[in-house]
């Protein structure tokens, strides 16, 4: 690795993309993932008595505040830009979670976990790993928010009216768009600027000194 | 709260996670799978039994379980209004469709959150996240690096609490304390990000210079057994999944999802 | 931990060929051009100014920089005739800050972490754990929780796990930066210790001189860009490179960066006087009762005690910003213009123009995205109007020399530089009393004298000023007014005095 030549700069600069998580890719996703469920749980201890009689009557529109969950999975994508970040960024959020005690228990968290982060994945992916900018973190964010209503839907919702659905799906793409994605993709750039990511491609894309 | 480790005297709290996992998901499957309230409530019954009788009694109706108790009407009341419709109508207005069907669904609904989310908080509150990561690297062979990446990071919580207080004192030394909760929230969360994120850094760091991450084979200090106890625990579980789906299916109620 | 067993061949030495690294995200590299050689066993002292690539260097050295796609690397750099990178094990680094060393949950864990790494057999690694805490004087339990864990002591845990893998060359990165004086002591004496057991090649980065003068045998300078400034026996390199290594911001021994001159100290009018005051972090338990002390408009009061005797929840207090647990805080006329009750009662808008806090950690109080916005943050609280706000913050600028960095972001700024920032953006809504939480807390000599001159200015504008310090010598140098807290709890006045 230390070559005594010095035109080892070459391979970093033709963009061959490593595809190998380094650790400070690993601890930072980590990082990433035990923020958002620290602050998810913050969130649902705050907001959730305010607003849980309210939800309980709205149709289906619920869905659209828990898109912070959905953060974990779009922002751990963005920054480290590796196949799986975003599977294992939400997966991290959801073992914390589960936890700190969530109230869907801890192996439907987890596995609600896996099924968001893999929404969000699925995006990255049929983008081939290269577009990072605004459209495609908005379309993880759905793709995220979808994930999670279908999952909800199925195991949680199982007997409810299709208007009940519809709503519930179509707040949870919506709200998982402008919440995860677009919040993840402010963030992005706002940690780029912040020098927080000086060790990331999204953060030297963004911040040459 | 704490995330840190759990105390050494809780029951069972010397089992493998991934068996007490493991233990769960027989039920967790067998009371998704359909939706009444026959094998919820038989579930929650041997809940309540096993649990009080292994020691954990107190922890049912603790602070950390309060989020169960609260979801589960509230789902259910959902159901009750917008519930499929079926039988005769209780009461009708705008959207809300309220019948003898989705007053049914309701209750299964409540009685099924509790059944598949009593138990998994409960057990979660005995794993202690260390003896976690050993169970999943060791037990599960997942990648080492991953879980204790993941592991490491969970360190940083309890400094990224003592950031959020600071942080809120310093937004109000700094004048913009009196109004505008929700952008004021919005910019803590992210200072806290920031913060967080330098810390990860550093913490990677660390990692890499005591040998984490290089090549060659790792051990481990501890142990993840998987004997006798772990065994029976997961027996137990398949065992309330099993009584579940045998009374529900006993009495008549065993109701698909798909159906 | 006496002896160094088959396994370990002993110190490491480094060789430095030609050696350059630049960042990724940096078009200048770091450093460049360096040739050094540390022979095994040697004890190296490594200074320069911040930007001369000693982290840099360090992080080399332990192998950790990062490959091809993070950095590109020129020369090269041998440990034990190995690059760094595949010598992980022979190296032992110890980071800066506290926190973010802690790998594991409980104390023998995070030791064992390296151990596990390294695929030492496990019934070998117990033992060396053991050993190593002793090594470093930790004489806890194997189970005691890394979180309650002191500064000092989290630094020691970290020293141990490093010392448990054996390695040859002991790097530490500004290890006593962010300790206390005890905590500095403490882990100056088993690092010390730690290396005369072993016989470990030792670098050290510290720019306060007299912690390790005693133990070093050689001293390294590092120049702007990256090459040698000066290399050699301590007392020599000192004497003939004093001025230099003043400018770079290194404390040299037995030297004081400056002293505020001797004047008259009479009482001023007050601003703020307590009566039995009880303050506390969290409500119910107190960390320190009965405090009856008077802060006055041109003066500097001093807060000092040991670690962990409620000073800084002492200061914040006083600045209005935790509600205290008992007693009487009372804010005069000149201070209160107007408003009534207990500061921690007023509103954040009316806290601007009266208390003015900088916090330990400059971070804390970053709000925006570029230096001109921070220090307008205040002035637009106050709705002032946009001239005014220009004409305030290009004063804080030129004042605090702060121009060149008007558009860069907060957070990307050094040590120094936020310090600054954070006591500008305080000072720009002209408060009449300042409340400053540590602010030499990790500094170098140049911020220090700087902060130490600008406080003294606040002061004979008629500014009070309240410090809390664990530094005597900036006591020494500025204070007016001592006020000493003990963290033992006296019969009825708490140990104020």
């Amino acid at each position: 690795m230390h070559a005594t030549t010095a035109s080892s700069a070459s391979t970093a600069r033709t963009g061959e993309r490593r595809l190998r998580w380094r650790v400070v890719d690993i601890v930072v996703a980590s990082v990433i993932g035990v923020a958002v469920g620290v602050v998810f749980w913050a969130w649902g201890v705050v907001w959730g008595p305010i607003s849980a009689p309210i939800e309980a009557l709205l149709p289906g529109l619920q869905a659209a505040p828990a898109a912070v969950w959905l953060i974990a999975g779009v922002l751990g994508g963005l920054i480290i830009r590796k196949p799986g970040a975003a599977i294992y960024t939400e997966l991290v959020a959801a073992v914390v979670s589960a936890l700190i005690g969530s109230q869907w228990g801890g192996l439907l968290t987890i596995e609600a976990g896996l099924v968001q982060g893999l929404g969000a994945e699925l995006v990255f992916a049929i983008f081939l790993y290269r577009n990072w900018r605004l459209p495609v973190a908005l379309l993880a964010g759905a793709g995220a928010g979808l994930a999670m209503a279908i999952n909800d839907l199925i195991l949680w919702y199982a007997g409810a009216a299709p208007t009940f659905a519809i709503v519930y799906t179509i707040s949870a793409v919506v709200g998982g768009a402008v919440i995860a994605g677009g919040l993840s993709w402010l963030a992005v750039r706002g940690l780029a600027r912040a020098g927080a990511l000086d060790r990331f491609a999204a953060g030297r894309e963004l911040r040459t000194v | 709260m704490s995330i840190a480790a759990i105390r050494p005297g809780l029951p069972l709290a010397t089992i493998n996670p991934v068996a007490k996992i493991a233990a769960t998901v027989p039920l967790s499957i067998v009371l998704v799978l359909t939706l009444d309230a026959v094998s919820a409530a038989v579930a929650i019954a041997c809940e309540l039994v096993l649990f009080t009788a292994v020691g954990l009694g107190r922890l049912l109706w603790s602070r950390r379980t309060l989020p169960v108790w609260i979801a589960a009407p509230l789902t259910g009341i959902s159901m009750v209004l917008y519930g499929a419709p079926s039988g005769a109508v209780l009461w009708d207005f705008g959207v809300i469709h309220v019948t003898e069907g989705s007053v049914q669904i309701g209750i299964a609904t409540t009685l099924r959150v509790i059944a598949i989310a009593l138990p998994a908080v409960v057990i979660f509150l005995t794993i202690d996240p260390t003896d976690l990561a050993d169970g999943l690297a060791q037990t599960l062979r997942l990648p080492a690096r991953f879980v204790l990446g993941a592991l490491a990071a969970l360190r940083l919580v309890g400094s990224s609490i003592d950031d959020w207080r600071t942080l809120s004192l310093a937004r109000r030394a700094r004048g913009i304390a009196d109004h505008g909760v929700i952008r004021r929230g919005l910019g803590q969360a992210f200072a806290l990000l920031v913060l967080a994120i330098r810390r990860g850094s550093t913490l990677a760091t660390a990692m890499e210079s005591r040998g984490f991450g290089a090549p060659g084979a790792r051990t481990w200090a501890r142990v993840a057994h998987f004997g006798g106890r772990e065994w029976v625990v997961i027996a137990v579980g398949c065992l309330v999944a099993a009584i579940s789906a045998a009374a529900a299916v006993a009495t008549g109620s065993w109701n698909v999802i798909w159906a | 931990m006496t002896t160094r067993d088959a396994s370990s061949p002993g110190a490491a030495s480094v060789v430095a060929r030609g050696w350059g690294w630049r960042h990724g995200g940096r078009r200048l590299p770091a450093v460049q051009g360096l040739d050094l050689e540390i022979r095994p066993g040697e004890r190296v002292l490594l200074l320069g100014a911040s930007g001369s690539g000693k982290s840099t260097l360090l992080h080399g050295m332990a192998g950790v920089l990062g490959g091809d796609d993070e950095g590109e690397v020129l020369g090269e750099l041998l440990v034990d005739g190995r690059p760094a990178a595949a010598a992980r094990g022979r190296s032992g680094l110890v980071l800066q800050d506290p926190d973010a060393q802690v790998v594991m949950a409980r104390l023998g864990d995070d030791v064992a972490f390296g151990l596990e790494n390294l695929g030492v057999a496990r019934q070998e690694i117990w033992p060396r754990v053991r050993a190593a805490l002793d090594a470093v004087g930790l004489d806890l339990p194997l189970d005691h929780a890394t979180a309650e864990l002191s500064g000092g002591q989290r630094q020691r845990l970290a020293l141990a796990g490093v010392l448990a893998m054996r390695p040859g060359l002991i790097l530490l990165d500004e290890p006593t930066a962010n300790l206390d004086p005890s905590g500095v002591r403490e882990v100056r004496d088993a690092v010390v210790r730690v290396a005369d057991e072993t016989g470990a090649t030792l670098v050290v980065i510290e720019h306060r001189v007299s912690t390790w003068l005693p133990s070093v045998d050689r001293i390294v300078v590092l120049g702007a860009g990256g090459g040698l400034l000066a290399d050699g026996a301590p007392e020599p390199v000192l004497a003939a490179r004093a001025a230099e290594l003043r400018a770079a911001g290194v404390w040299l021994p037995d030297e004081v960066p400056w002293r505020a001159p001797a004047r008259d100290v009479s009482a001023g009018r007050p601003l703020l006087t307590t009566e039995g005051l009880d303050v506390a972090r969290v409500p119910g338990s107190p960390v320190l009762r009965g405090v009856d002390v008077t802060v006055d408009a041109g003066g500097i009061l001093a807060v000092t005690g040991p670690n962990g005797a409620g000073k800084s929840t002492l200061a914040l207090t006083l600045a209005g910003l935790l509600h205290p647990e008992g007693g009487r805080i009372e804010p005069s006329d000149e201070l209160a213009r107007g408003l009534r009750g207990e500061p921690w009662r007023w509103r954040s808008r009316d806290l601007l123009t009266r208390i003015g806090t900088v916090f330990q950690s400059p971070e804390h109080q970053f709000l925006t995205g570029s230096v001109r916005a921070e220090l307008e943050v205040g002035p637009r609280a106050l709705k002032l109007p946009a001239d005014e706000r220009a004409r305030r913050v290009d004063e804080l600028l030129a004042v605090l020399r702060l121009e060149r960095l008007a558009e860069a972001n907060p957070f990307t700024l050094s040590g120094g530089e936020k310090r600054r920032l954070s006591v500008a953006s305080a000072l720009a809504t002209r408060p009449r009393m300042l409340v400053l939480d540590e602010p030499t807390f990790g500094q170098d000599a140049t911020t220090w004298r700087e902060l130490a001159r600008l406080i003294v200015d606040l002061r004979d504008d008629g500014v009070g000023v309240v410090a809390v310090t664990h530094d005597d010598v900036f006591v020494d140098a500025i204070a007016d007014r001592r006020l000493e807290v003990g963290a033992v709890a006296l019969p009825s006045g708490g140990g104020a005095r």
